[in-house]
């Protein structure tokens, strides 16, 4: 199976704090993958490395075969800007705050970057805009702006933004933390069809029964590390680890 | 002399008075975003100059920048003062507003959430496209009131060219009410300026209410 994405001995610090320990990670093409562990275990961290919004001090970041950055003698080396942008078109992100462009209407924020960053024809991009927000469930509010939209509808605009620029792999930090949880549940029957669909997706996640139903594999994360990964009814229902139970323990407690 | 003559004078005046407005806001809030961005430049000297300048700017009176800007080349390099007193008038009060501008400016751009950076990264606009499309449209939105502020002031602060004697209507007004030894000049400009900054206040709520289709 190849590997859509494959992260090898990742460090990273800030200031003196070492925050990702020399972890690895691969993701097959139409895995879902679930990240777990608790907070300020680095997570965000290692997703905001493997979309590039955060430079890695060592270690190799290889999407497709095409390495974005590459270890040497234990310094991560970044590709020039061209291979860049091939390898960030390879990607989406889903923020925990949504972070959709307030002043545009919900049409223009999923139209805006096929359009201008992937050169795409306007006519084309308005129909999948317009598929993607009917599947979100969300057509009849194309014309609407963000502030006009409850917190479950802003982040399933910023999944069709997304997922508009046909990305291979697909990241979502915490998408529901941000919402109250009434609305959590949307967003998770959403993250479920794309599933179903075979969407390749790296998901950060506090729901454990939503990792246990839909991910074909769960990385528990803490201090840095992987404690321990593997088959999701494993982890979850049956781990072996002491740093494991302890937090499914407390994550059943809340 | 009657209240019709003094008014037709000044309002002869009032024209130059538009003139140093207008032009002022045509080079002071483009010059303003460049220094903004000198001035948050990752060069620390550049930072640390512009910062200078502005501070300089922003913490002397405009009435010496105008006397400045007028007579230092005279007394400096003996060059002839301006015949034409509206060029150095609208430098001096130019450079002066984007100091204003600048920080205004400066300050919208940092309010502004580092996930609107991120969120465009990701998609892969460049940095200017991020700059044009997504940031500077919020910032104009979130700083328009401190520039209704700077705005209202400027008018206002046209009065100053009588440093220099330039025949704005306020060094008409003030003439006029030396000749005639008459307070009424005083409260015919004052009118001049209330009318305008209503005009002002106006406008701007107008271009307000434009961007207030969203939060
Ligand atoms: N930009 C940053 N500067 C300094 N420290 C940071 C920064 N981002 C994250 N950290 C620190 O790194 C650690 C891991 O954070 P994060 O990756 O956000 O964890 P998680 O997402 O698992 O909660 C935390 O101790 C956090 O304080
Ligand atoms: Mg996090």
């Amino acid at each position: 199976m190849e590997n859509l994405l494959e992260i090898k001995h990742i460090r990273k610090s800030f200031g003196g704090l070492e925050v990702l320990t020399d972890l690895n990670l691969s993701v097959r093409k139409n895995q879902v993958l679930s990240i777990i562990g608790p907070s300020g275990s680095g997570k965000s961290t290692l997703l905001r490395c493997a979309t590039l919004l955060e430079k890695m001090d060592g270690g190799d970041l290889v999407y497709n075969g095409l390495y974005a950055a590459r270890d040497e003698n234990g310094r991560s080396v970044y590709a020039p800007p061209k291979t860049i942008r091939e390898v960030r078109n390879m990607f989406g992100l889903v923020f925990q705050n949504f972070n959709l462009f307030p002043h545009y209407s919900v049409l223009k924020n999923v139209m805006e970057a096929p359009m201008l960053v992937q050169k795409r024809d306007k006519d084309e991009v308005k129909k999948e805009a317009l598929d993607l927000l009917e599947q979100m469930g969300l057509r009849d509010k194309a014309d609407a702006y963000p502030c006009q939209l409850s917190g479950g509808q802003q982040q399933r605009v910023s999944i069709a933004r997304a997922l508009a620029m046909n990305p291979k792999i697909l990241f979502f930090d915490e998408p529901t933390s941000a919402l109250d949880p009434e609305l959590t549940g949307e967003i998770l029957k959403v993250i479920r069809g794309l599933a179903e669909k075979k969407m390749t997706m790296v998901i950060v996640t506090h729901e454990m029964a939503f990792a246990r139903d839909v991910s074909d594999y769960v990385v528990f994360m803490d201090g840095g590390v992987i404690v321990e990964e593997g088959d999701p009814k494993d982890v979850i229902d049956h781990p072996t680890r002491e740093r494991t139970i302890q937090f499914l323990r407390r994550m059943r407690e809340q | 002399m009657s209240l019709d003559t003094m008014i037709l004078k000044m309002g002869e005046g009032f024209g130059k008075t538009c003139a140093i407005f207008f032009l002022t806001l045509l080079f002071s809030l483009p010059l303003g975003m460049l220094v903004a961005l000198l001035r948050m430049s990752k060069i620390r000297v550049v930072s640390w100059i512009t910062r200078f300048v502005i501070s300089v700017l922003r913490g002397t009176p405009l009435m010496l920048q105008l006397l400045a800007v007028t007579y230092g080349p005279f007394y400096l390099f003996g060059l002839r003062v301006a015949r034409n007193k509206l060029v150095p008038v609208v430098i001096a009060f130019a450079i002066n507003y984007a100091a204003y501008f600048a920080e205004i400016y400066r300050g919208g751009i940092e309010s502004m959430p580092v996930g609107q950076y991120e969120a465009a990264e990701v998609l892969g606009y460049s940095k200017t496209q991020t700059f044009m499309r997504i940031i500077l449209p919020q910032v104009v939105k979130r700083i328009l009131p401190s520039i209704t502020n700077e705005v209202v002031t400027l008018v206002k602060d046209t009065s100053m060219a009588f440093t220099v004697a330039y025949q704005e209507m306020f060094t008409i007004g003030k003439q006029i009410a030396n000749s005639q030894s008459s307070f009424i000049p005083f409260l015919v400009a004052g009118a001049f300026y209330y009318v305008f900054n209503l005009a002002v206040d106006f406008v701007m709520g107008r271009a307000e209410k434009a961007m207030s289709y969203y939060k």
